[in-house]
């Protein structure tokens, strides 16, 4: 974990209520996976937020406005800074994707299947990625996952763009060594019942701290007790009881 | 040179910083980032006589200037504390530790507190009393004088470790709960616990905390924890472990003019996992600023 400054470069909407923000900063430690906490002028408690992309020296993360905080986020401008701990979660493990993985995001659930599909790509894999949202204009990354190289697949609940339906509905056609998900809750149980084979969870969880010690995001699994924050968001599909 | 350092119970520590039970588990995640024994002491993860998981989640949930916690006291038990928790902590903190301590009747506190008394690294008990008490209808020990002063004469029959009682503001008069656990025996007092308190989803019309209710905690709460402290100093001769939303080096001093020997921080290491190590370097400087030369002098100096 690292306690730092980021300085905004840009932020804006790229999807219904939904926006980009590229920051500036410190970048050491962050994963794929991973996940940031973000102080915010007026609010007590940070905003714990996915990393979807990052090089040596620009974060990138997308988040939906959802209450106060995020809206607050909204309306920040370039050149702005944000008092950022960085390096939280355990990320993704990507040495046991095989070499035909299956990425799987659904909304606010996407970014963090970014950088961890340049990873893929870059490891040499053959990368599927289903993209889901609620209709049209909540659709983002689709174009930026097919530039990465990614065999690209988009649904919507509401059919007005891509496969009628949800993530599952793509899924049953698919060839994978493995699979990587993060998105809300009845998706990832959904996910759960009819992959094939064994994958990665991503989950989401209300946060004191963020980092391991106010026992906030507990979560009972298979091999005991763990904090979302610390010892997830990630877990694998043989440790979650459901 | 300001001086710095305090006697709790007859136990003299560097300065009077303490990390919350509940902010900072068994310290070993605040090791990583930095010497925890630049703090004072701190209270450890609140302990049970069995290891439990604690209430469903959401545990958390936030308010201006503040936060709620429902998280219901998740820890590995006592038996786990001792064997895995209190070794590892040995070899990064160097001083004595404040145990704390929880329990659903008077046989479990009692059951705890004679498991640790053996462990040389524990300077202090302290004794969480706003649990349910599972043989009173679920009402807290601490919101009686009689059930509190109960559970201090059990935990006291156990232990040669000052025993600090830790008090709920959620009461209708502190300072008799204060008073009834100093006739038992009582080596001191901390407090406050939370307030109790809630918060309401908008869009899902229900409460935000899975337990409905939560405990109030951060600056918000500084003024009534302030009041307390003030007016339990009033009350008892034992002293007085402060808490309730401290921030700052100005704080911990208000806290200790209100009546404070020690200043326990809680919330704000949850939002600044270094706000203690802080507090600590920013004393000096804000004793000087307030021409203060020995934090002992100015303990209740508000009276």
């Amino acid at each position: 974990m690292k306690d730092t400054i980021f300085t905004v470069l840009n932020n804006k909407m790229i999807a219904k209520n939904t926006y980009e923000m590229v920051m500036r900063g410190d970048t050491e430690g962050l994963a794929s996976g991973g996940f940031v906490n973000i102080k915010l002028d007026g609010f007590y408690l940070r905003r714990p937020i996915s990393v979807c992309d990052f090089d040596g020296d620009t974060l990138t993360i997308i988040y939906k406005v959802v209450g106060k905080g995020t809206d607050k986020m909204a309306q920040m401008k370039g050149g702005e800074e944000l008092a950022v701990l960085t390096g939280l979660g355990n990320g993704y493990d990507v040495t046991k994707a095989g070499d035909a993985p299956l990425l799987i995001g659904g909304g606010a659930g996407v970014p963090p299947m970014f950088h961890l599909c340049r990873e893929l790509i870059a490891a040499g894999k053959k990368v599927s990625v289903i993209l889901g949202f609620g209709a049209k204009d909540e659709v983002f990354y689709e174009e930026k996952f097919r530039a990465l190289g990614a065999d690209v697949f988009v649904t919507t609940v509401s059919g007005d763009y891509g496969i009628r339906g949800f993530v599952t509905d793509a899924l049953a056609g698919l060839n994978y060594s493995y699979f990587y998900t993060c998105g809300p809750e009845p998706m990832l149980k959904a996910v759960y019942d009819k992959s094939v084979t064994s994958g990665q969870f991503s989950f989401e969880e209300r946060m004191g701290c963020g980092f391991g010690a106010c026992m906030g995001c507990s979560c009972e699994t298979k091999y005991g007790n763990k904090r979302i924050c610390r010892d997830g968001p990630v877990l694998e599909k043989e440790e979650i009881i459901w | 040179m300001v001086k710095t350092s305090v006697s709790l119970c007859g136990i003299t520590i560097d300065n009077p910083v303490i990390p919350a039970s509940g902010t900072f588990g068994f310290g070993l995640e605040f090791a990583e980032l930095y010497d925890i024994n630049v703090l004072g002491s701190f209270s450890f993860k609140g302990t049970t006589k069995d290891a439990r998981f604690g209430n469903p989640t959401p545990r958390i949930a936030e308010t201006e200037g503040g936060m709620l916690n429902a998280v219901g006291l998740q820890n590995p038990g006592v038996a786990h504390v001792k064997a895995v928790e209190l070794p590892a902590l040995a070899k990064v903190f160097h001083k004595p530790v404040m145990a704390n301590v929880s329990g659903f009747s008077i046989e479990d506190y009692a059951y705890t507190c004679a498991a640790l008394d053996d462990e040389e690294q524990i300077g202090w008990i302290e004794v969480n009393i706003s649990c349910p008490n599972v043989h009173g209808g679920g009402m807290s020990f601490g919101t009686s004088a009689q059930n509190a002063a109960a559970v201090t004469k059990a935990v006291k029959a156990v232990t040669k470790k000052p025993i600090i009682i830790k008090l709920t503001p959620n009461v209708t008069d502190i300072c008799e709960i204060a008073r009834a656990v100093e006739v038992e025996g009582a080596d001191g007092v901390s407090l406050i616990n939370t307030l109790s308190g809630m918060r309401i989803s908008l869009p899902k019309r229900k409460p935000l905390l899975a337990n409905v209710t939560g405990g109030l905690s951060g600056p918000c709460v500084f003024p009534v924890a302030l009041r307390c402290v003030y007016q339990v100093y009033n009350a008892v001769k034992i002293p007085i472990v402060g808490m309730g939303g401290v921030s700052s080096a100005e704080d911990v001093i208000e806290m200790m003019m209100a009546g404070a020997t020690a200043v326990e921080v809680g919330a704000a290491n949850l939002v600044d996992p270094f706000a203690s190590k802080k507090i600590v370097e920013a004393l000096p400087l804000a004793m000087e600023k307030y021409k203060i030369s020995s934090l002992t002098e100015i303990i209740g100096a508000a009276h």
